[in-house]
């Protein structure tokens, strides 16, 4: 008896429709209605900072919580396509990126960012999105090549999503066909400088920060 | 672990408590964007439904819209691991439509460069491969980190010579587009000797591994007769039993100048396919070694430089060209109609048949031997969904 | 079996089948090139069958299809003996509007996604394929891309 394994059924994506970037990042950092732990925990900030000299602690805090962050920053292992591979060469012996505190890691739920590494096509954006939002906050995004920047070669072709930028929202690009292991280490340093210069605890970076 | 009757499992129980396991597109060991939903009888995998396409980069309609001058550097990201013999499938196609000769020294470049790439590609997938089946051979990534530093060295070659590390734009149709620049070829000789040496020592690292031998002896056992139908290539092939090599069968380019042996294992397992690999790296190097010292003097291109995209014309006609790449047959059915860009291009991509494969292995096997199965294919997925 | 020896078999056993249809294939697909066989859509497995048993041509290199706009599609198999070195592309006319072809899955285990990827890029239907669904594209996709009529750009609604 031959056994053909049941064939499920996919669902249909849930696409979040959105008009430009700037709506996704605001829903992005909008809290959810019913979040009280986080609203109270920002009014007790808001509370010591109001506070004469409270203002010591609380960018204490911020410089502590973010030289931790940016420390150890664990990208998730998610190639999609030729960039992947100088982004397994940067994680490897050569350029070793374990010395910035990145630990390459295979689950998204564990990460704290994501290099997308190649072409984002139409049928694996969903998936892309799926694997974003089950990264804990806060997290961020390098768009690693051409493609993920903006389509590159493949820009005109009926699959492929022209940049990750339509997708997720991105912090860093790192341009190049593929990006060499040094440009996607720039990157991760001007990430990390990112990181730093968090304002509050607890929100994203803006998006184009000042590099010195 | 069966092998007699592998695709087809009898059960003889009722009542089968079946459980659906989805694995991938984001999964460390599936070599790319691959998603395969197995499902399973305890720890037995009794059906595969492989869903590919998550990286169609629609490379074939856009063939049509790109000059016979652009398309060699977008074909190279077919297949990036080996993006060399990519571009030199494209560019044969081209070359025999338009019968264009190709000068001497061009065609040893070539194939200087192709198997320098087919060394570095084989090992990435040694590295990844071992990485995959993990703790089992001592420290996990040991493997893989000393395999991406011998490629290192070749993509340190490759850098030199054409100015990229990983998709180059080397080859043109005619000839090719960089001459060696001075003291490339003594840096290649120590290189190629030193990897020598080294890949004896992961040899004896692997074998001697009884983990190792009991996670690939045995496991995913392909029969000739369906290596044939479903027209695997390369390794894998090699592994079955048959006696195919594209360097040998149409010795093209400059292939029959050189002297190597075409490794062939009978039992067709993953082992099987490790070492036909492992033998592929020591005579990759022997033509290399042998390319270098012959190198005639003169020309690299029987055409002038390219000034425009739309410089090279080809006649009305068609062509199938076929290389063999790291992973088989790469081939490309090419028709022009006399006009700068082609009419249609088709990619035979070796990876997309040789992943083909997997549902009519993989069902009778545990689910720990999907990853050593899927990692002794060495697919591609730049090239399975093109 | 070398290619002449082929071409006479083909002519022999089929006669309605064009060999090498113009000098301009023959040339261009050189001396060593493969045997190519254009037959009618009626006798495109029994040629199949032909091809894998008396042939020898038991490996399975690709299956594909060319738009040739108004004169319709064009099915492409290239197969090959391993072990004499003949290679043989077979190809058959569907004719204009016609978009069914029988399917060699019968034959050829490979032809199983290869078809499933016509079908996805052309819209052939193979008629006897086991299991004929889209396989590169997503099954919500509207049409098919390597038609000549499908432009490269063409938007897809949410992704723009």
């Amino acid at each position: 008896m031959a056994i053909k394994g049941p064939v499920p059924q996919i669902p249909v994506p849930v696409w979040r429709n959105f008009k430009d970037l700037q709506e996704w990042e605001t829903l992005h950092q909008t809290r959810p209605e019913g979040d009280k732990h986080s609203a109270l925990f920002e009014r007790v900030t808001e509370g010591i900072h109001g506070f004469p000299g409270g203002f010591l602690l609380t960018t204490a805090a911020d410089a502590f919580f973010n030289w931790a962050r940016k420390s150890s920053v664990w990208p998730v292992t998610f190639g999609l396509a030729c960039c992947a591979i100088e982004m397994m060469a940067t994680f490897a012996s050569r350029f070793d990126v374990e010395r910035l505190g990145m630990v390459p890691w295979a689950s998204p739920r564990h990460s704290d960012l994501m290099i997308v590494s190649g072409t984002v096509t139409i049928k694996m954006a969903p998936m892309l999105t799926r694997i974003y939002d089950q990264m804990p906050d806060p997290k961020w995004a390098v768009s690693m090549g051409s493609c993920a920047n903006s389509g590159g070669p493949f820009r005109h072709g009926y699959h492929v999503v022209k940049g990750v930028d339509r997708v997720i929202p991105v912090d860093v690009y790192v341009p190049g066909c593929p990006p060499p292991p040094e440009s996607l280490l720039n990157g991760l340093l001007l990430l990390q400088d990112q990181i730093s210069h968090f304002r509050r605890t607890g929100r994203r970076a803006t998006p184009n920060p000042k590099v010195d | 672990m069966t092998t007699a009757n592998a695709g087809r499992v009898e059960l003889d129980y009722a009542g089968s408590e079946r459980l659906t396991m989805n694995m991938g597109p984001q999964h460390p060991s599936a070599h790319g964007v691959f998603r395969a939903i197995l499902t399973l009888e305890g720890e037995t995998v009794v059906g595969i439904d492989a869903v590919i396409g998550y990286l169609h980069r629609c490379h074939e309609k856009l063939a049509e819209t790109l000059t016979y001058a652009q398309y060699p550097s977008i074909a190279s990201k077919t297949d990036y691991v080996a993006a060399m013999t990519s571009e030199f499938a494209y560019v044969r196609a081209a070359e025999t439509i338009g019968t264009i000769e190709v000068p001497k020294r061009a065609e040893y470049l070539r194939v200087i460069a192709a198997e320098l790439q087919r060394v570095a590609s084989h090992l990435l997938w040694l590295g990844t491969w071992c990485l995959d089946m993990g703790g089992a051979l001592g420290g996990g990534a040991t493997i893989f980190l000393y395999c991406i530093r011998e490629r290192e060295l070749i993509l340190d070659l490759f850098e030199s010579l054409v100015g990229a590390r990983l998709l180059y734009g080397f080859y043109q149709v005619g000839g090719v587009r960089y001459d060696l620049p001075a003291g490339w070829a003594d840096q290649c000789r120590t290189t190629v000797d030193l990897i020598e040496q080294r890949i004896g020592e992961y040899e004896r690292m692997l074998e001697d591994n009884p983990f190792f031998m009991v996670r690939t002896q045995g496991v995913g056992v392909i029969s000739r007769e369906l290596a044939q139908e479903l027209g695997i290539g390369g390794p894998l092939l090699r592994g079955s039993g048959v006696h195919h090599d594209l360097r040998r069968a149409d010795g093209y380019s400059s292939y029959r100048d050189f002297e190597f042996a075409v490794p062939v294992e009978t039992s067709g397992d993953c082992f099987a396919r490790y070492r036909v690999r492992m033998v592929e790296f020591r005579q990759a190097l022997r033509i290399v070694r042998q390319a270098l010292d012959r190198l005639p003097d003169g020309p690299i291109s029987s055409r002038p430089g390219l000034k425009s995209v739309a410089q090279v014309r080809i006649p009305k006609g068609e062509a199938y060209a076929r290389i063999e790449g790291a992973r088989g047959e790469v081939g490309c059915y090419l028709i022009s109609d006399g006009s700068a860009k082609p009419y249609r291009m088709k990619w035979r991509g070796a990876s997309f048949s040789n992943l083909a494969v997997l549902p009519h292995i993989i069902p009778g096997h545990k689910v720990a031997d999907v990853v050593a199965i899927m990692g002794s294919v060495d697919p591609v997925f730049g090239e399975v969904d093109r | 079996m070398t290619g002449e020896q082929a071409r006479a078999a083909i002519a022999e056993r089929y006669p309605a089948a064009t060999v090498d249809a113009s000098a301009l294939e023959r040339r261009s697909l050189g001396e060593g090139g493969p045997v190519t066989v254009t037959v009618p859509v009626d006798s495109w497995v029994e040629f199949a069958h032909f091809a894998k048993t008396t042939l020898g041509c038991r490996f399975f290199s690709f299956l594909s299809a060319v738009d040739w706009k108004d004169e319709g599609l064009e099915v492409v198999v290239k197969v090959d003996n391993v072990d004499t070195g003949l290679s043989l592309l077979m190809k058959t006319r569907l004719g204009p509007g016609v978009s069914a072809c029988p399917s060699l899955t019968m034959l050829y285990r490979g032809a199983d996604w290869m078809e499933r990827e016509c079908y996805d890029m052309f819209g052939i239907r193979f008629d006897g394929h086991p299991d004929l669904r889209r396989i590169l594209l997503g099954d919500d996709w509207v049409g098919h891309p390597l038609l000549k009529s499908y432009a490269v750009d063409t938007p897809h609604p949410p992704y723009r």
